[in-house]
This record gives structure tokens, sequence and C-alpha cells, in this order.
């Protein structure tokens, strides 16, 4: 089995580099200190198994894990023994290791592994039902076409929506959950509960925030594996 | 005081001692750094950013087989979490065992 191991501790990376070493049929192709290496490598590679430390300070374990499509196994590897309720909750997740790492302990996570061996393919994004080029919304009682590919931000603001272009705001009475209902998910993504944006029109990412035009907008802790998944990460 | 003792790190290389060496000189070049990147932000009282150095270090002292002061660990960062410097004498005595003996390690 080919696999990879994401830990932000150089120690644990050789602790479970020579625990692989030590079990014939595993294979280490990639070690990385954090998840965002990982998201990288996983664009343009597949593997059977994952070894995934779930204490990260910038990107936690879950957090990468909401970031995989169609996740290959993985192993948690930890030092809190807190977090293993909600480890379980995936299915792929097929065992818990608990720092440190015995060799007869790992040698049974393997085991399961192989057991419950899963396809690696990481699904590429899914293609949008909705292929509308333009987009009508109801302002005064009259009916005005946007082009869908002009919007770059949708705000929601109250019972009402900001449907923001380069050229021109529309306020609308309507929702953020029906607008997304219409606007193509290949370009559009809700980074947090309030905003919807225009992933193509993104200027620039700093921490927990995107700049798009000239809106610096906040992106949610939930929100953000997927926004980092939908980034052609170099 | 327990002693730290490399139990574990034998065990795991069943004899490889280039593996010894490669683990043993990680965690001398990384505990020095941890420690004190510890003492700097204890002193702020960054209680967060202090639990998650702690929770770096409770590996380590795992690693040296310190299972009391492992516990210690556990406790202090929860303690941390908390806003709540309980046990910080007896997690830095933890500290200055594991130096001293991460120090005489050739």
């Amino acid at each position: 089995m080919n696999c990879i191991i994401i830990d932000d501790e150089s120690t644990a990376r050789v602790i479970i580099e020579q625990l692989c070493k030590n079990t014939t049929q595993l294979n280490v192709v990639a070690k990385f200190p954090n998840a965002l290496g990982a998201i990288k490598y996983l664009n343009e590679h597949t593997v059977d198994l994952i070894f995934l430390d779930i204490h990260m300070s910038d990107f936690s374990g879950f957090d990468f894990i909401k970031t995989l499509k169609n996740p290959p196994t993985i192993i948690v590897t930890t030092s809190d023994k807190n977090y293993a309720h909600e480890a379980f909750e995936y299915d792929f997740i097929v065992d818990y290791l608990v720092k440190p790492i015995a060799h007869e302990r790992f040698k049974k996570a393997i085991l399961k592994a192989e057991i419950n061996k899963k396809s690696p393919i990481v699904e590429p994004i899914t293609l949008d039902k909705n292929t509308d080029k333009d987009l009508y919304v109801n302002i005064d009682r009259r009916l005005i076409k946007i082009d869908i590919s002009s919007i770059y931000l949708v705000e929601a603001k109250g019972d009402y929506i900001n449907i923001k272009t380069a050229s021109k705001n529309y306020l609308v009475h309507s929702t953020l959950k029906k607008i997304e209902s219409k606007l193509p998910m290949s370009l559009f993504l809700k980074i947090h509960r309030s905003y919807v944006i225009n992933v193509t029109k993104i200027i620039d990412i700093e921490d927990n925030s995107v700049l798009i035009e000239k809106d610096v907008i906040p992106v949610s802790r939930m929100c953000r594996p997927e926004l980092m998944r939908r980034l052609n990460l170099l | 005081m327990e002693r730290p003792n490399l139990l574990y790190i034998k065990t795991l290389s069943g004899g490889d001692l280039e593996f010894e060496k490669k683990l043993i000189d990680v965690i001398k070049k990384e505990f020095p750094l941890e420690k004190n990147k510890y003492e700097n932000l204890v002193l702020f009282r960054d209680f967060k950013e202090t639990a998650e150095i702690v929770h770096k270090l409770k590996h380590k002292i795992s690693i040296l087989g310190l299972e009391k002061s492992y516990r210690i660990a556990i406790k202090f960062e929860e303690n941390l979490l908390n806003e709540n410097l309980a046990l910080k004498e007896q997690f830095e005595s933890v500290l200055k065992n594991m130096s001293n003996f991460i120090n005489q390690l050739e």
C-alpha cells in the first residue's frame, strides 16, 4: 500500500516512517508537516492510506478530511484521546492510534486498513446542473437580467441579498440558500454563512479572509477546507 | 522523579542504529527550541499557544518513557486551555529532567 504521513511533529514523522519500514506491505511515498502540502500532493497523486495527525496548529486533521471528496483509508495518529468519537464518525477512518505508537498496535491498525482498503481516487469537482448564463431577479416588479459570470459576490442582508457585480449592486428580496441553488457550483462557493463568492474573482487569500474586487470577505472555519480544495495551489 | 529512558526508541528500532540516531538527533534539535518557545509563551500568559506547545512536548515526554510526567503534561495542557496555570512548576521540572537527559545523549 502506498501511504503518506501528515504530522506537524518531525519526531512523529520519523517514528511512523520507521513503523512503516518494519511493515512489508507499506511504502511511504511522501511526508508532510502540514495538511496544505498534502492537499497539493493529492491533487496530482493517489494513495492507499494516510497516517493523519488530528491536532495540527494551522489546519487540523478534520479540516483536511473535509477537503477530500473520495478519501482513501485513513489511520489517525494523535496524542489526544478526546477526538476518537468524532474520528469514527468517518467510515474511511479505520483506526485511531494514540502516541507513542507501539509496533504491535501499529500492525493491528494496518490489518484493519487492508481489510477496509478502498479506491483512492480523488473525485474531481462535480459539474453543475445549472448551465444558465443569466439570472433574472425581481426588483420593483421588474425582472432584471444579470450575467451570472459578472457576479463576484452575494451577501446576505436580513431578508434581502445584495448581488454585487463590478458595475452594479442589486438588492433583492431573497435568501442565500435560494440563490445558491441557481448559481453554477463550479464558479460559486459559500465561504461564510453570509457570503457566497465567485471563486474565479478572488484576488488573494490571507488567513481567514479573501479579497474579491475591493471587498474583504471572512471565511468561516467550516467553509475553509472546501475553499482550499477548490484552489489550484502550486 | 522518574528517569527518562530510551526503551521505546530501542524497541521501535529493533537494532536499527541509523533510525535511533535519526530520532535522537531530531529530539536533540527540536526539544530545546520547543522548551524555549514554551518559556516565552508562558511568560506572556498566552494560554492557547502555550497549550499548543505543551501538546507537542507531550509526545517527546512519552517517547522518553516518562509515564507520570506524561500525565502531568496532559493535565497541564487541559489547565492551560482553561486559562489556569496549576501544575506549571511540576511541568517545568519535567522539562528540566528531560533537558538534563537529552543533553547527555550522544
